[in-house]
C-alpha cells in the first residue's frame, strides 16, 4: 500500500496545476483550489519522507507505463527521502502563503493561470526528479522542473529584464542538462558493458565493468550539469537574474528547493552510482575549492547588492558553496578511508541542505510580504519596516540569525559540523591535505563572519532606521495566512537549531547507507548534548545556551526593568537638528569598507558628479555606483561572442538557395551510407 | 553521584559569578596602569563598579523611533557574555558547563552579540550608528578568521575544540616549546586587541567621530542600557584575557575540585591577568591609534601569524 504514497505528491501536484486551467471561470476558486492541493501533496510528500528516513523502508514501485522494455521505475530510499521532506515542507510554507500573496496578480494582465499551472508543473517535476529510479524519469522531471521554472521566472513577461533573464536561465538549464544526459549515458553504456536500453539506476549501480576513467569523466560531467544548476562559481551569473525575478514564493522554491534538487542529483551520481572508491582523491580538493570559490564570492557579491532579492539568490551561491565544501571533505575522507570523518562530513552538508533551504524560503517569503506592502526592492528606499510589519520584521530576523550561523539557531549547528570535520586532519598522510583542509575551515569563517555582515546590512537598512520612502512609510501588515507560512518556517529554524542530536540521529540513515558506517557518538552524553565525535573532543548543547540566555534576559528585565525610570526623546544630532531619513547611513555606505578591502573581485564603477555654485559650496552631488559580476566579463560573453562567430562562420554555407541545400542533403545521404556499408 | 554532580554545576556557576564580578576590575587595573605609565595618579581600582552603580541608577533616555530590538539588545549582549564566561575555564577545568560550548560555539557568542549591537545601532536611524555598526562589522569579518586560525591549531594539537580538555591535554604534556603555540598566541593576542576595541584598532576613551567604532555604536545608549552594554565589554574583555592566560600559560588552573587546588587556581588566574594587564598597558601606550583603513592590514598580519602557526603545526610537530 505503502509504495502508493511515491505517487501521490506528484498526482497532487499536477492536480493543482489542471486547476488552476480553471482561472478564467474563477480565480478565486482556481487560486485556493489549486493551492490547496498543493499544500496537501507537499504535506504527503514530508510524511512519505519521515517514513522512509525513519523506518528504513525503500519504497519502490514499477509502473507499467512507458516503453514496453522500459517501464517506469520509482523509488524512494533515505537520500531521497530527505529532499522530498524538504520539497513538502517548504512546498507546503509556499502555498499557504501564495494564497495571500497571488491575489494581487488576479487582476493584473498576466492572471493567474499561468502561474497556477506552472506552479504544479514545476513541484511535480522536482518529485519526480526524486523518485526516479531510471535515469528515463529522472531526465523528464529534470526538463519539467527546468521548463515550468522557465516560464515562472518569465511570468511578468512585459519587463524586458525578466525576459532576458529567462533566456539565460533556459540556455544555463539545457547546458546544463545536456552535460548530465552525457554522465548518465556514460553510466548506462559503460557500466554494462554492452549498451542496453535500460537506462535504470540499478544497472549502473552494477557497475563492474566501468574503468575508473570513465567514471570520473562520468563526475565530471555530473559536477558540471548539477553544479551549473545549483549556481556554482564561476557558471554562477544566471542565478541572481533569473531567481530575484519570480514571484517570491517561487523564488522561494527555487533557491530552497530547486538549487536542493541539483545537489541531490550530484550527490545521487557521485554517492550512489558511482562508487566513491573508484573515484580520483582529489575530486575532493576540486569540490572544495569549488565550494569555497563560490562561498567567499557569493557572500562578497551579495555584500554589494542593494535590490533585497538579488542579495538573497547571492547568498544562496555562498551557501551552495558551504555545502559543497561539506561534501568535499566526505570524499575526501572517504578516500583517506576514515568512512567515520566521511559520514560526519556528510551529515554537515546533508544538514546544511535541510537549513538553508528552510532559511533561504523564509527569508524569499518575507522579503515577498514587504514586496506585497511596498512594492520596493530596492533597500535604499526602505526603512523602519520594524514598526510597520512586526511580524514580518520578527520573522526576517529569525532569518536572518539563522543563515549569519548564529547559535542557538539552525545555520549554526551545520557549521559547527563541518568545522568539527575539518578538524579532524590529525591522521591524514598528505601535508598538503591536512594544511588544505583547516584553511578550507579558515574560509569558511570568513564567509560566516561576512555573511553576518550582509545580513547586519540588509535588516539595518530595510527594517530598522527611519522610511526613505512614502510607499514604505505606509506599509501595513500582512495577512494571516503569509504570517503563518513565515512563523511557521521560522519556528523550524528554532528548532532544528537546538534539537541536533534529534535531527542527525534520523539524518544517520543517509550516510549509513551510502558510506556504510554510522555516527557512534552523536548523543553518547543523551540527548541535550551533541557530540559528534566523542564527547572528549567537542561539545555543544543548544538547549542550554538558549535557556542560559533567556534566562539572563529574564532575570536582567526583572531586576532592572523600571519603566519610570524611561524617557523617549529625539537621537542625539551634534546640537544641529534635522536628522532627516536621508541621514542614516545607507545600504551602500554600509558596505563601503567590506569594498575597499576586497576591492579586485567586483568591477566597480563609481562616479561622483559635483554642481558648484560661486561660493564654492555644492549645490548638488550625484553619486552613481554600478557594481558587475566580473563572471560576466570572464566568462559568458567570451562564450558568447565566439559562439557568434561561430554561427557567423557556419553562416557562409547558407546561401538560401535550395538546390545548394538539397545538395547538402544528398551528399550527407551518400556518406551515411558509405558509413553503415 | 546525584551530590556531585550537584557541587560540579555549583561551582561552575560560582566560577561563573567570580568571572562577570572580577571583570570590572580587570578594567580598572588595566586603566590603573596606564595612569601609572602616563604620570598620571591613577583612579581608584574600584571606579569602574561606582560608575556601573551610576550608571543602575540612572533613566533611561531612547531615542525616539527606536523599536523592541533596541531595548532588548543590551540583555541579549550581556546575557550572551555571562554565557561565554560560563564556558571558559577560569579557575579550574572539568567543571560541567564547559562543555556547553567549545571554543567555536564561544566564538559565535561573540558573533551574536555583535549582531545585535550592531542591529541596534541602526535602529535609530542616525548617521553615528550606522558609522559605528558598519565599521565593527567589518572588522570582525577580518578577526574572526584569524581568531578561529589561532584556536585550530592548538585544537589540532590537543585533538579537541573543548576548551577544558585542550588546557587538561596541556598540562599533561608539560613545558614544550611548539613553535606554533607561539605564532597563534601572538595573533589571538592581536585578534583579542582589535576584538575588544583597544587601540591600535579602536580607541575607548574618545568619542571623535572620525575615529570611534564601539563607542559609535552604543551612542545612544544611556542609564541601565548603557551598563549593561558596559559591563558585557568588560567581561568580554576578561574573557579573552582568561583565554590567553589559560590557553597559553594553563599551568595553576586547578584540575581537581579540592579546596586548595582551587584556592591556588584563584591566585594564579589573579596573577596571570595581572601581568596580562600591565602587557596591554605598555602596547597601549606605545601604539598610535591605526586610521581605519589600516586595520585590515593589521588583522591580515594577526590571521598571517595564524596561519603560519598552523603550517609550522603541519610541518614541524607531526610529520
Amino acid at each position: 500500500m505503502s509504495s502508493y504514497l511515491l505517487s501521490i505528491p506528484v498526482i497532487c501536484a499536477l492536480l493543482s496545476s489542471v486547476i488552476s486551467l480553471g482561472a478564467k471561470q474563477s480565480a478565486r476558486v482556481a487560486r485556493i483550489g489549486s493551492f490547496l492541493l498543493l499544500g496537501i501533496g507537499g504535506i504527503v510528500a514530508a510524511y512519505t519522507g519521515f517514513y522512509v528516513l525513519i523506518e528504513h523502508q525503500i519504497l519502490t514501485q514499477d509502473i507499467m507505463l512507458g516503453l514496453p522494455w522500459m517501464h517506469w521505475h520509482l523509488r524512494l530510499d533515505m537520500l531521497s527521502a530527505l529532499f522530498f521532506i524538504i520539497i513538502g515542507v517548504v512546498s507546503c510554507a509556499a502555498s499557504v502563503f501564495g494564497i495571500g500573496y497571488t491575489r494581487e496578480f488576479e487582476s493584473t494582465a498576466y492572471g493567474f493561470m499561468p502561474l497556477g499551472f506552472f506552479t504544479g508543473l514545476f513541484v511535480a517535476g522536482m518529485l519526480g526528479v526524486l523518485i526516479a529510479d531510471d535515469a528515463l524519469i529522472f531526465m523528464i522531471g529534470w526538463e519539467i522542473m527546468s521548463l515550468a521554472s522557465y516560464f515562472l521566472v518569465t511570468f511578468q513577461h512585459t519587463q524586458a529584464a525578466n525576459r532576458s533573464a529567462g533566456f539565460l536561465y533556459l540556455l544555463m538549464a539545457h547546458l546544463g542538462g545536456l552535460a548530465i544526459l552525457l554522465a548518465f549515458g556514460i553510466l548506462a553504456g559503460m557500466g554494462s558493458g554492452e549498451f542496453n536500453f535500460d537506462f535504470s539506476f540499478n544497472d549502473m549501480r552494477d557497475h563492474s565493468n566501468i574503468t575508473p576513467l570513465w567514471a570520473n569523466i562520468a563526475v565530471g560531467l555530473s559536477l558540471f550539469g548539477f553544479g551549473m544548476k545549483a549556481g556554482l562559481v564561476p557558471a554562477h551569473a544566471w542565478l541572481p537574474e533569473a531567481h530575484p525575478v519570480a514571484p517570491s514564493h517561487i523564488s522561494a522554491l527555487m533557491s530552497g528547493v530547486m538549487l536542493k534538487v541539483a545537489i541531490y542529483g550530484f550527490m545521487r551520481v557521485t554517492f550512489d552510482l558511482v562508487s566513491t572508491l573508484s573515484l580520483h582523491w582529489s575530486w575532493g580538493v576540486v569540490l572544495i575549492s569549488i565550494g569555497g570559490a563560490s562561498a567567499l564570492l557569493g557572500i562578497l557579491y551579495a555584500l554589494m547588492q542593494n535590490d533585497l532579492k538579488r542579495l538573497l539568490a547571492y547568498s544562496s551561491i555562498e551557501n551552495v558553496g558551504i555545502i559543497f565544501i561539506s561534501l568535499g571533505l566526505c570524499l575526501l575522507f572517504h578516500s583517506q578511508n576514515r568512512p567515520a570523518l566521511a559520514s560526519l562530513a556528510m551529515i554537515a552538508a546533508l544538514y546544511h541542505i535541510l537549513n538553508h533551504s528552510i532559511f533561504k524560503s523564509l527569508l524569499f517569503l518575507s522579503a515577498g510580504a514587504v514586496l506585497h506592502n511596498t512594492h520596493e526592492r530596492n533597500l535604499e528606499q526602505m526603512g523602519g519596516l520594524i514598526r510597520r510589519v512586526p511580524y514580518t520584521a520578527f520573522f526576517f530576523l529569525i532569518g536572518s540569525l539563522s543563515i549569519a550561523a548564529l547559535p542557538p539557531f539552525n545555520g549554526f549547528v551545520s557549521e559547527w559540523l563541518t568545522f568539527q570535520a575539518a578538524l579532524q586532519t590529525t591522521g591524514l598522510q598528505s601535508g598538503v591535505l591536512r594544511t588544505l583542509i583547516p584553511f578550507s575551515a579558515a574560509l569558511l569563517a570568513l564567509t560566516s563572519a561576512l555573511s553576518a555582515t550582509c545580513f547586519v546590512k540588509l535588516y539595518g537598512t530595510a527594517f530598522l532606521g527611519q522610511p526613505r520612502s512614502k510607499n514604505v512609510r505606509h506599509a501595513h501588515e500582512i495577512d494571516n495566512g503569509m504570517r503563518v507560512a513565515q512563523g511557521f518556517l521560522a519556528l523550524l529554524c528554532l528548532l532544528l537549531g537546538i534539537f541536533p542530536t534529534t535531527v542527525i540521529s534520523v539524518l544517520e540513515a543517509i550516510p549509513h547507507k551510502l558510506i556504510g558506517v554510522e555516527l557512534a557518538n552523536v548523543s553518547a552524553e543523551g540527548w541535550l548534548w551533541l557530540t559528534p565525535i566523542s564527547p572528549g573532543v567537542a561539545s555543544y548543547s543548544a538547549p542550554l545556551v538558549l535557556l542560559s540566555i533567556v534566562t539572563v534576559w529574564g532575570l536582567g528585565y526583572l531586576l532592572l526593568h523600571d519603566p519610570k525610570k524611561s524617557r523617549i526623546s529625539p537621537a542625539w544630532d551634534c546640537g544641529f537638528g534635522g536628522g532627516t531619513p536621508r541621514t542614516q547611513y545607507t545600504a551602500a555606505a554600509f558596505a563601503m569598507p567590506i569594498r575597499r578591502i576586497f576591492k579586485p573581485v567586483w568591477k566597480v564603477k563609481e562616479k561622483i558628479e559635483e554642481q558648484k555654485e560661486i561660493t564654492l559650496h555644492s549645490k548638488r552631488i550625484d553619486y552613481k555606483l554600478e557594481i558587475s559580476d566580473r563572471s560576466w566579463t570572464a566568462l559568458y560573453l567570451p562564450i558568447a561572442a565566439a559562439v557568434n562567430y561561430c554561427a557567423r562562420t557556419l553562416g557562409y554555407i547558407q546561401t538560401g538557395n535550395i538546390r545548394t541545400y538539397l545538395s547538402y542533403s544528398f551528399f550527407t545521404l551518400l556518406f551515411l551510407l558509405w558509413l553503415i556499408t | 553521584m546525584e551530590l556531585s554532580l550537584f557541587a560540579n554545576w555549583f561551582l561552575a556557576g560560582l566560577q561563573t559569578l567570580l568571572l562577570i564580578a572580577l571583570a570590572p576590575l580587570l578594567l580598572g587595573w588595566i586603566r590603573a596602569c596606564k595612569a601609572m605609565l602616563h604620570n598620571h595618579s591613577p583612579a581608584s581600582l574600584w571606579q569602574p563598579y561606582r560608575d556601573l552603580r551610576k550608571f543602575f541608577r540612572k533613566e533611561v533616555v531612547v531615542a525616539d523611533g527606536a523599536s523592541w530590538l533596541f531595548r532588548a539588545t543590551p540583555y541579549i549582549v550581556l546575557g550572551t557574555m555571562i554565557l561565554s564566561a560560563g564556558v571558559v575555564p577560569l579557575v579550574a577545568t572539568d567543571l560541567p558547563t564547559a562543555a556547553i560550548a567549545d571554543v567555536i560555539v564561544l566564538t559565535s557568542f561573540f558573533a551574536l552579540a555583535r549582531f545585535f549591537s550592531a542591529l541596534a545601532a541602526m535602529d535609530t536611524g542616525t548617521a553615528f550608528g550606522g558609522m559605528g555598526a558598519s565599521r565593527e562589522m567589518m572588522l570582525s569579518a577580518l578577526a574572526e578568521p584569524a581568531m578561529l586560525m589561532a584556536v585550530f591549531t592548538l585544537s589540532m594539537t590537543a585533538n579537541t575544540t573543548n576548551l577544558s580538555s585542550t588546557i587538561e591535554y596541556l598540562l599533561q604534556h608539560g613545558l614544550v616549546l611548539r613553535p606554533s603555540f607561539i605564532f597563534a598566541a601572538l595573533g589571538l593576542m592581536m585578534v583579542a586587541i582589535a576584538e575588544t576595541g583597544r587601540i591600535p584598532i579602536d580607541n575607548p576613551s574618545t568619542h571623535l567621530e572620525l575615529t570611534m567604532v564601539h563607542e559609535a555604536m552604543i551612542l545612544e545608549y544611556s542609564g541601565r542600557h548603557l551598563g549593561l552594554i558596559e559591563w558585557a565589554h568588560q567581561i568580554k574583555l576578561m574573557v579573552y584575557g582568561v583565554l590567553i592566560a589559560n590557553l597559553f600559560i594553563p599551568w595553576g588552573i586547578a584540575t581537581t575540585l579540592t579546596p586548595e587546588a582551587l584556592g591556588i587556581g584563584v591566585l594564579a588566574i589573579i596573577g596571570k591577568l595581572m601581568i596580562l594587564g600591565v602587557v596591554l598597558a605598555i602596547y597601549e601606550t606605545t601604539l598610535a591609534k591605526l586610521r581605519l583603513f589600516r586595520a585590515p592590514d593589521y588583522l591580515s598580519f594577526a590571521f598571517l601569524l595564524s596561519l603560519l602557526g598552523m603550517l609550522s603545526h603541519v610541518i614541524l610537530e607531526v610529520g
